[in-house]
């Protein structure tokens, strides 16, 4: 009883906060609607018993992925009057855009079928002593670990492209040099001299390797 | 009695009575850790500290709540109101929340779920957004720049911290944070994976945004970072925040290496000790360091920061995961195999 009423209020927050992140004006305030409704579905996976999920949606999504939607979004000066102005000339093609996707989505929920071994283990009970993580882990460390390798590869080569692109010319600007400095002894650098009285410091010429 | 706390109605209440039951003490603990900073970096420097309020100085904390209370909340032009707000009500809150899951003796927790410390690590990853939000919401540079140099540096420090625990989790062989201290009847984490123990402790530092990471505040260079703004108890929340999250680290600190509330010494008189006085004794010691560190060293400059993150710890800390691994493979010592 209690769990189909909390079921409905969390998704009706996460419908609402989706309606909210395409139609509210600032677009920080859609990144923070965009948080909450991973937040209301991370919920809505913790209520299907799915542990696991709920947590790594929030540690990925919510806790690096929109971190940096935030930091790119709030970094650009986005004008938003200059922003609005376009809407009547791109409505036709977004909605025409639109009407494709959801054209292919009702096609698929028609024609969706069950692979023929699916229907046994949907009738089997969750194993009591199993909990969902362990279970995950034993299937995908294992059945499908080349998929997983896979994907991790996909991972890792759209890391090295993110370098690639981003990667300018190593000599420029003032780097550190940490060895070097710690090397550095004050007989290379400091000079005692002594001042006669009312008179100026005499300094002898620096040394060629001081500059 | 009992069948009463088994209807839905019971267990709400129930675990309303449990929540209570452990922010009373949080807050307490909050407001004399305050106190205890003041006195120990104190007594570092050769002063006195609060000594006027009250026997000691005890009743500063109380003192400073209400002076912060009957200040003015200002809220600055230009600002964005609701988000302003908003941002010091989550630091506090994820702070807090972050407790429910944290066992401060045998099956003491308010929730024993079998994913806590992927719970812990969830909350503290959206710490984050309180100080982002901040930052924004202030319509000011300094608090822009406070909030954007934290952004980074707690995503930076999250990674090395991440594979920490993944390290204790092979170890261990379960997310709960009950099996964690259980797995360590024998042996503390803190000695064998002592390079871990060091690194998740100032990524701990890193984590919370204290000295000698504390360059989100850099009053020296951008007044006081991301709550330049703040005042009255807008700003009291950050402050409490900040100093839950530094007993929460501890917390976990204590549970993944030291043993949680297990006794260090394992025979009698010892364990007649109830596990919570052990756990409070090592969450005193963890938070006396923080303490210590900050009254210690100089304030990071922020690319040796960085550099200390990615170039440091994130390879130590994979490679300190690999080499764990193999030797618990070698050895047959995995958990559940």
């Amino acid at each position: 009883m209690i769990a189909n009423i909390f079921f409905d209020i969390v998704s009706a927050i996460l419908l609402a906060s989706a309606v909210m992140v395409i139609s509210s004006r600032n677009p920080v305030h859609s990144v923070l609607f965009l948080i909450l409704a991973f937040i209301n579905a991370a919920v809505l996976f913790l209520m299907a018993g799915a542990e696991f999920l709920a947590m790594v949606l929030v540690i990925v999504y919510v806790g690096a992925v929109a971190v940096l939607f935030m930091f790119v979004v709030m970094m650009l000066d986005v004008d938003f009057v200059a922003l609005r102005e376009g809407v009547q000339r791109y409505a036709p093609v977004g909605l025409a855009v639109g009407m494709v996707l959801f054209g292919e989505l009702a096609f698929m929920a028609v024609n969706w079928t069950m692979a023929p071994g699916t229907a046994v283990f949907l009738q089997s009970p969750t194993p009591a002593d199993v909990s969902n993580t362990v279970a995950l882990g034993s299937l995908l460390y294992t059945k499908y670990i080349f998929l997983f390798q896979l994907s991790g590869a996909v991972l890792l080569v759209s890391m090295i492209g993110a370098i690639v692109l981003t990667l300018r010319d190593r000599n420029r600007g003032k780097r550190q040099d940490v060895s070097a400095q710690h090397a550095r002894v004050p007989a290379d650098t400091l000079r005692m001299v002594n001042a006669k009285l009312g008179e100026a410091a005499k300094l002898p010429a620096p040394a060629e390797e001081a500059l | 009695m009992m069948a009463f706390f088994d209807t839905d109605l019971g267990i709400v209440i129930l675990t309303l009575l449990k929540s209570l039951a452990l922010i009373v003490p949080l807050l307490i603990g909050v407001a004399y850790l305050t106190y205890a900073e003041r006195k120990v970096m104190g007594a570092i420097q050769l002063r006195k500290g609060p000594n006027i309020v009250g026997p000691f100085g005890l009743a500063q904390p109380f003192a400073d709540a209400l002076k912060m209370m009957f200040k003015e909340t200002i809220i600055p032009a230009g600002s964005d109101r609701i988000l302003f707000m908003m941002a010091p009500m989550i630091t506090f809150g994820l702070a807090v929340v972050a407790w429910a899951v944290i066992p401060v003796n045998d099956h003491w927790a308010i929730a024993n779920i079998n994913v806590g410390i992927l719970y812990l690590l969830a909350i503290s990853s959206l710490g984050v957004y309180g100080i982002i939000i901040a930052g924004w919401a202030s319509n000011s540079k300094y608090a822009f720049l406070g909030a954007m140099r934290s952004a980074a540096q707690m995503v930076s420090y999250e990674v090395s911290m991440g594979f920490v625990i993944v390290t204790v989790l092979i170890c261990v062989g379960s997310l709960n944070l009950n099996d964690i201290v259980m797995a360590q009847r024998h042996i503390w984490f803190a000695i064998p994976l002592f390079p871990m123990f060091v690194v998740f402790f100032i990524s701990g530092l890193a984590e919370t945004n204290r000295a000698p990471f504390d360059l989100a505040e850099g009053e020296t260079e951008i007044v006081a970072g991301f709550f330049v703004e703040y005042s009255a108890m807008s700003f009291a929340l950050f402050f409490l925040g900040e100093y839950a999250n530094m007993i929460l680290i501890s917390a976990t600190t204590t549970i993944l290496f030291l043993g949680g509330w297990l006794s260090p010494i394992p025979f009698a008189p010892f364990i007649w000790v109830p596990g919570v006085i052990w756990f409070l004794l090592k969450l005193f010691a963890c938070l006396f360091v923080f303490i210590w560190v900050r009254a210690t060293f100089p304030r990071y400059r922020y690319d040796q920061l960085m550099a200390l993150g990615w170039k440091v710890f994130l390879p130590l800390s994979l490679g300190y995961l690999v080499l764990v691994a193999g030797v618990l493979e070698v050895f047959g010592w995995l958990p559940n195999a």
